[in-house]
């Protein structure tokens, strides 16, 4: 019963959808208000359907109802709570009701914090989203409905895909959601705008919050997809320009293009017809990167089971929705008004900068992930395009990029001093400049790119605090002073300074990682030795022992540092019994910034067992970039400006998203 | 400079960090893909040894044989040709006779694939794409090519 109310709930909402897509559109022609309000009740009931769609399929998931397909399929009794729960998305329908669920999780917050916005923009906005609603209702019903039962109920579930029986789960495909579609609140205002024909600063100061609130989402959910991936598939990668990370890649560089073009044309009234097609590109990225993924069309290592046939449909939507609004883009855009001017060098010419050079970046990695698809299509010859090939066209695009960050901020509008600029770098660059004459003297010129890539890390890291350090007069003026300087900065100054912070910090994390890191596989015996950098670890022999709907064999290592025992790491083989599949978890031991990693391979007849360790330097400095960064983007959210409708003052209101 | 001549330099550098991008796309294009093969393209093409080249198929059914020091060697078949595979590591977890793999390497002088990367799939039921194409051909191309292996090796691709 409660799947068949979860099943009628989404058709319900696909009919909400229908008319919030059609009747306020209507009214906003028309100007007929009752049609224009139409859409923000409509927009909230169309979320508490969904919510009930998915309320029932977690319900069925909990009781492990094994009369639904899709439970069926995904989970067994044997499983912990959570992980009951979290199968409800670690499948395709699934995974496709939560991305619904995002969706209109969204579209309902701008109706109910959109006050502000102008009726007929709001209308726009939520009929927008609602198009986008509806084709996403149509494919879950049509093709991916999680709904269907089984004419006989089995007795046990299939379980889940034992690698995907993890806490990652729980936490990287919602966020990743929460950023591939917060994208559709900045396109959804892309096509409002060009509808109405008409843009002006406060349609930036409108947008900025939500593409903030996505981008810090795709930010966290990419480092915590990288982080699962590394410590769950057992060979100590944490990314490696896999098609499907490059999916979840381009979106993110698009939306920081786009936050930061945004900030032009709020403070400039500059810069519009771009924003306007970023924010188009960025959520056209994202639709593909969910085509991507959920098509099976690229091979991935990341890929779960997928099928091509549903393909077709979402490359329809892809082609309406891109298409589209692409059409709509180069039919209304010159209706809209020329921006203000600007100097070459200053603020908004650096963020120009940024953008250029960010969506070239882009623009490679999309060569890079569709370039076999299209090879493939036109002469049948199958390639891989692989890390070697991102590496040199988007290492090289990225470093200007990377040397102009620090630029940025202590650039004035209108009219920079470059010169200026650089003499308040000159700390940055000297840090640079001497950990770079450091690493060489102490590593010796091999590996070439590590003393380069650190210099450039720490460059970024310094030059971001040297914007504050300037604005606050620290150094120059008592402390105190500083201080109340300090907390009298506007919120987005601090968020700037974070994110260009936690830039060079993930950047920092990957030059170790890369560039120091160190393997050894072995084949060992209990008793045996391996050594990795100063560390040695034994073996000490293996342990059976049984969870919840698996069975493990796990190793236990001591592991030493000059001859002193300093832990235990006990990687594991799990085998899960129902799929007859065994995963290997690895065993990891924090040292600072920097890890041991320890994974199992296959035991042999003789009872030696395969092992792979690696020592990896500063390695969790990637994601705790991204964390620094979430944060920067927190501070940014949370400023004033962003939060009320400006010009008008602090009209304090306790709302958490912040589209007024 | 006027609204025009500064449209003109922004466009003009656009247009030059475009030209910078496409030039470092075909240049890397050009050395750094590497060609998806099937133990029969590896026949008949006559690939040259030290060509880094992808190999995709299913593991024979016992082939795999384990040496000392994590040596590893396995035969990969589309069901019409072999190829020797030399593989010194760890496999990856979901590797199986019998199974899709997908390998990365070059092949030496005496036409052993010497893979220095055995890709690990995430999904007991998944099937490398290109290796379910390559079988398809295979059965398609060949028709008095094994019919039981053949529907079994597509039945596994869908």
């Amino acid at each position: 019963m409660i799947a068949e109310l979860g099943h009628y709930a989404l058709v319900l909402a696909l009919g909400l959808a229908l008319v919030q897509a059609v009747v306020p559109l209507i009214g906003a022609r028309n100007r007929d208000p009752a049609l224009i309000s139409v859409a923000r009740p409509v927009a909230l009931a169309q979320f508490v359907f969904v919510v009930l769609a998915f309320a029932a399929l977690a319900a069925c998931y909990v009781r492990s109802d094994f009369s639904v397909a899709n439970v069926f399929e995904n989970s067994h009794t044997a499983m912990p709570l959570v992980y009951k729960f979290t199968s409800v998305w670690g499948n395709h329908e699934g995974s496709m009701l939560l991305w619904v669920l995002i969706l209109s999780l969204f579209g309902a917050l701008v109706a109910l914090f959109g006050n502000n916005l102008p009726s007929t923009l709001q209308a726009h906005v939520l009929a927008v989203q609602s198009w986008i609603a509806a084709a996403f209702y149509l494919f879950i019903l049509v093709t991916s409905n999680p709904f269907l039962r089984l004419a006989d109920a089995p007795f046990e579930g299939r379980d889940l895909n034992p690698i995907l029986q993890d806490f990652g789960l729980a936490i990287h495909p919602p966020l990743l959601y929460l950023g591939y579609v917060g994208c559709s609140i900045s396109f959804s205002f892309a096509v409002a705008a060009l509808l109405e024909g008409r843009i002006d600063a406060a349609w930036a100061r409108w947008v900025r919050p939500w593409t903030l609130a996505a981008w810090m989402s795709l930010t966290v959910g990419i480092a915590m997809g990288s982080y699962w991936a590394y410590y769950e598939l057992g060979w100590g990668g944490w990314g490696f320009w896999d098609p499907v990370e490059n999916a979840s890649f381009m979106p993110w560089l698009a939306t920081t293009a786009l936050l930061h073009s945004a900030v032009v044309m709020e403070k400039r009234d500059a810069l519009k017809v771009w924003t306007v097609l970023l924010a188009i590109l960025a959520f056209s990225l994202s639709l593909m990167g969910t085509f991507l993924v959920r098509s099976g069309v690229l091979t991935s290592v990341h890929t779960f089971a997928s099928d091509p046939t549903r393909g077709v449909f979402i490359l329809a939507i892809l082609v309406l929705f891109i298409g589209g609004s692409l059409a709509l883009y180069a039919w209304r855009a010159p209706l809209l008004k020329q921006g203000g001017l600007f100097a070459p060098i200053s603020r908004e010419g650096a963020l120009v900068f940024n953008n250029l050079f960010l969506t070239t970046a882009c623009a490679t990695v999309f060569v890079g992930t569709l370039y076999p698809l299209a090879l493939e299509a036109l002469t049948g010859e199958k390639i891989s395009v692989g890390a070697p090939f991102f590496n040199a066209t988007f290492g090289p695009l990225f470093v200007p990029l990377l040397a102009a960050v620090p630029f940025g901020p202590l650039l004035a509008w209108k009219r920079g001093d470059l010169l200026g600029a650089a003499q308040r770098l000159l700390a940055a660059m000297a840090v640079a400049l001497i950990a770079m004459a450091a690493t060489f003297a102490f590593e010796g010129p091999r590996p070439v790119l590590a003393p380069f890539g650190l210099g450039l890390a720490l460059y970024v890291m310094v030059g971001a605090v040297t914007d504050i350090v300037e604005r606050t007069m620290l150094f120059r003026a008592p402390l105190g002073v500083a201080l109340r300087r300090g907390a009298g900065l506007p919120r987005s100054t601090w968020g700037t300074a974070f994110a260009h912070f936690g830039l060079g910090v993930a950047l920092l994390g990957i030059v170790g990682e890369t560039q120091w890191g160190s393997e050894r596989i072995a084949s060992l015996k209990p008793g045996d030795k391996v050594a990795i950098r100063r560390y040695d670890l034994t073996f000490e022999g293996t342990v059976p022992r049984a969870g919840p709907n698996y069975r493990e064999l796990a190793a236990r290592f001591t592991v030493r540092r000059g001859g002193e025992v300093i832990g235990v790491m006990e990687p594991a083989k799990r085998t899960f019994a129902t799929r007859s599949m065994t995963t290997t978890e690895a065993a990891l031991m924090r040292r600072g910034f920097s890890q041991l990693y320890l994974s199992l391979g296959d035991q042999s007849a003789d009872g030696s067992i395969a092992v792979r360790l690696y020592h990896k330097p500063l390695v969790l400095l990637i994601w705790l970039g991204a964390v620094v960064m979430f944060v920067g983007g927190g501070l940014s959210l949370s400023d004033r400006r962003l939060r009320v409708g400006a010009p008008k003052p602090a009209k304090a209101k306790a709302a958490l998203q912040p589209a007024e | 400079m006027t609204r025009k001549q500064r449209r003109l330099a922004l466009l003009g550098a656009g247009l030059g960090v475009l030209g910078v991008a496409a030039a470092l796309i075909l240049s890397a294009l050009k050395d750094s893909i590497v060609f998806f093969n099937s133990p029969t393209d590896i026949v008949d093409k006559h690939i040259a040894p030290g060509t880094r080249i992808r190999l995709g198929g299913l593991v024979s059914p016992g082939s795999l044989e384990r040496g000392d020091n994590l040596a590893i060697r396995f035969q990969v078949t589309d069901g019409n040709k072999a190829v020797n595979v030399a593989y010194q590591g760890i496999l990856p977890d979901l590797f199986r006779e019998g199974q899709g793999v997908v390998a990365e390497g070059a092949l030496d002088g005496a036409g052993v694939f010497k893979a220095d990367n055995v890709l690990a799939k995430h999904d007991e039921s998944y099937m490398p794409k290109e290796v379910a194409d390559a079988l398809k051909k295979q059965g398609h191309w060949k028709d008095d090519y094994d019919k039981k292996t053949g529907a079994a090796a597509q039945g596994k691709a869908r």
